[in-house]
């Protein structure tokens, strides 16, 4: 059976497929951020937080994928068969991009800005949400780009523990033998990957400062 | 209250007449200030260090300023000039509390720095620095309104004050209000960040080496204006430089630092004929042109 033939014959189980791993990656990274980035506000002026909170999530993103959703079947609440355990595992993952680069830009500042700040009378939370921020969102957003597609990357293996998603294909393509089958997953995968990576690019480039 | 008794005040002469007062127990203030303006016939200075040593981390090893007696009058363009390491920036920034000192008092406007409110002290101080410190994602005149914005004027006095400064520090408004930094030259980049400290128009104003990173020429050029703009103005102004030249130019008084201590306090008439070894080493370093016949 030919690729092609496959795509038309199954698009809208493809389509809804799409739908499903765009879901799973949202979720994910909304959660990711929410987490990493008040995180990496946090550990700017707590060394040893850092250390620890920058090293954990390294760890978390050294397990192999596969390994990590195993692992999280059996713990209680968060684990089991399914979408949440996979949203967990994805959230681990996306930690440690948008983590470290909101501690590098917001550390990353020129001194001088935060000097002449803080001498003008600037209060702590003024200075983080006009000053801190503001020059630090272009390099944060960068993490935000780099999670997200490794993120759409991660989620395919998602599907062997029935997270759904375009990983459906491509298991079910491995175990058919079927190359049409695999490229049905891995197309939409890979087309979305680099949406993300254009959409965010051209955001990021926007919020630069010259 | 007990303050006022142990507050023991000291009255000497520093050889051109001016009184210096120091106490050198750390009581209440308020009480000390009381006692002072018994005996003070014009008024308090507007800042004035008292036996103030500075230290990192409060160890007595590594002193960065010592025991510093120092009082700066109203209107008075102090010059704090020193070699690299000399202390002269640390007691600059003791002056709007970015730095407390570890023994002995700072007093602001009649009143300690640790007792101000940190923010209000500092929106009352132009800060002017070496590399402007502008923000990067704010315009010329956002820079320049940043204190009237902090202190929630309205948007015409707002701008009218920026474009009165802007005229002031001679950019054109319609031209440059709406420019980035980084569309600026150093020198513009640097009369922005003179426009910015004096938004609110505070008494005073602290310079830390503000002309340092410009070329010469530019540098020549904006000491002369600056110093035509401190007449005008009639601000305290403490001004922190490693060039004697400079100093010579713009200061009604200027004090040489060495390792943190005082060695020299003299009008810039009387500094270069002072034997200090420091003030001959400062001196001998305006050599003349080459090639110029001396």
């Amino acid at each position: 059976m030919s690729a092609w033939r496959f795509f038309v014959e199954h698009r809208s189980e493809i389509l809804g497929a799409t739908a499903d791993h765009l879901t799973l990656v949202v979720i994910a990274m909304a959660f990711a951020i929410a987490i990493a980035v008040p995180l990496g506000m946090l550990i700017v002026h707590r060394p040893t937080l850092r250390k620890f909170a920058l090293v954990l999530a390294s760890i978390f993103q050294t397990i192999p994928s596969l390994a990590l959703f195993g692992f999280l079947i059996p713990i209680p609440f968060i684990g089991g068969i399914g979408r949440r355990t996979a949203i967990v595992a994805l959230v681990l993952y996306a930690l440690l991009p948008i983590l470290r680069n909101t501690y590098v830009g917001l550390a990353g500042i020129d001194p001088a800005v935060l000097e002449a700040a803080e001498a003008m009378g600037m209060t702590n939370s003024q200075i983080l949400w006009r000053v801190r921020l503001p020059l630090a969102r272009a390099v944060i957003l960068a993490g935000i780009r780099t999670a997200t597609i490794i993120t759409i990357g991660v989620a395919t293996i998602a599907a062997a523990i029935g997270a759904g998603g375009l990983g459906t294909f491509i298991f079910r393509g491995v175990a058919m033998v079927s190359d049409a089958v695999i490229l049905a997953g891995a197309i939409p995968a890979a087309l979305l990957a680099i949406a993300a990576d254009l959409v965010l690019g051209w955001v990021e480039r926007r919020l630069k400062i010259a | 209250m007990d303050a006022a008794s142990s507050a023991s005040i000291h009255e000497k002469f520093d050889g051109r007449d001016r009184v210096n007062y120091y106490v050198r127990s750390r009581s209440r203030r308020v009480s000390i200030l009381m006692s002072q303006k018994t005996v003070l016939e014009k008024p308090d200075p507007t800042i004035q260090f008292q036996n103030v040593t500075y230290s990192i981390n409060g160890t007595v090893r590594h002193k960065i300023v010592s025991e510093i007696q120092l009082s700066v009058d109203s209107g008075q363009t102090l010059v704090l000039l020193g070699r690299s390491g000399s202390g002269k920036t640390t007691l600059l920034k003791l002056i709007n509390r970015l730095l407390v000192p570890t023994t002995g008092r700072v007093v602001v406007r009649e009143r300690s720095t640790t007792e101000w409110d940190a923010i209000q002290l500092r929106r009352g101080i132009g800060y002017v620095i070496q590399d402007a410190g502008l923000f990067p994602h704010f315009t010329v005149a956002q820079n320049v309104a940043l204190v009237p914005s902090l202190e929630n004027w309205d948007a015409a006095r707002t701008t009218a004050r920026v474009n009165e400064l802007l005229a002031l520090i001679g950019l054109e408004p319609a031209q440059f209000a709406s420019r980035k930094p980084h569309e600026l030259s150093g020198g513009q980049r640097q009369r922005v960040g003179v426009a910015r400290a004096l938004a609110a128009d505070p008494p005073i104003l602290l310079m830390d080496e503000p002309f340092g990173a410009l070329d010469p020429v530019t540098r020549a050029e904006l000491q002369r204006e600056f110093s035509a703009l401190a007449k005008r103005l009639s601000k305290t102004i403490v001004f922190v430089t490693h060039d004697l030249r400079e100093a010579l130019l713009l200061a009604s008084r200027i004090i040489l630092l060495e390792k943190g201590r005082v060695v020299a306090d003299a009008t810039p008439h009387e500094f270069p004929s002072m034997n200090h070894p420091e003030v001959r080493a400062f001196t001998a370093s305006l050599t003349p042109l080459p090639g110029v016949q001396a």
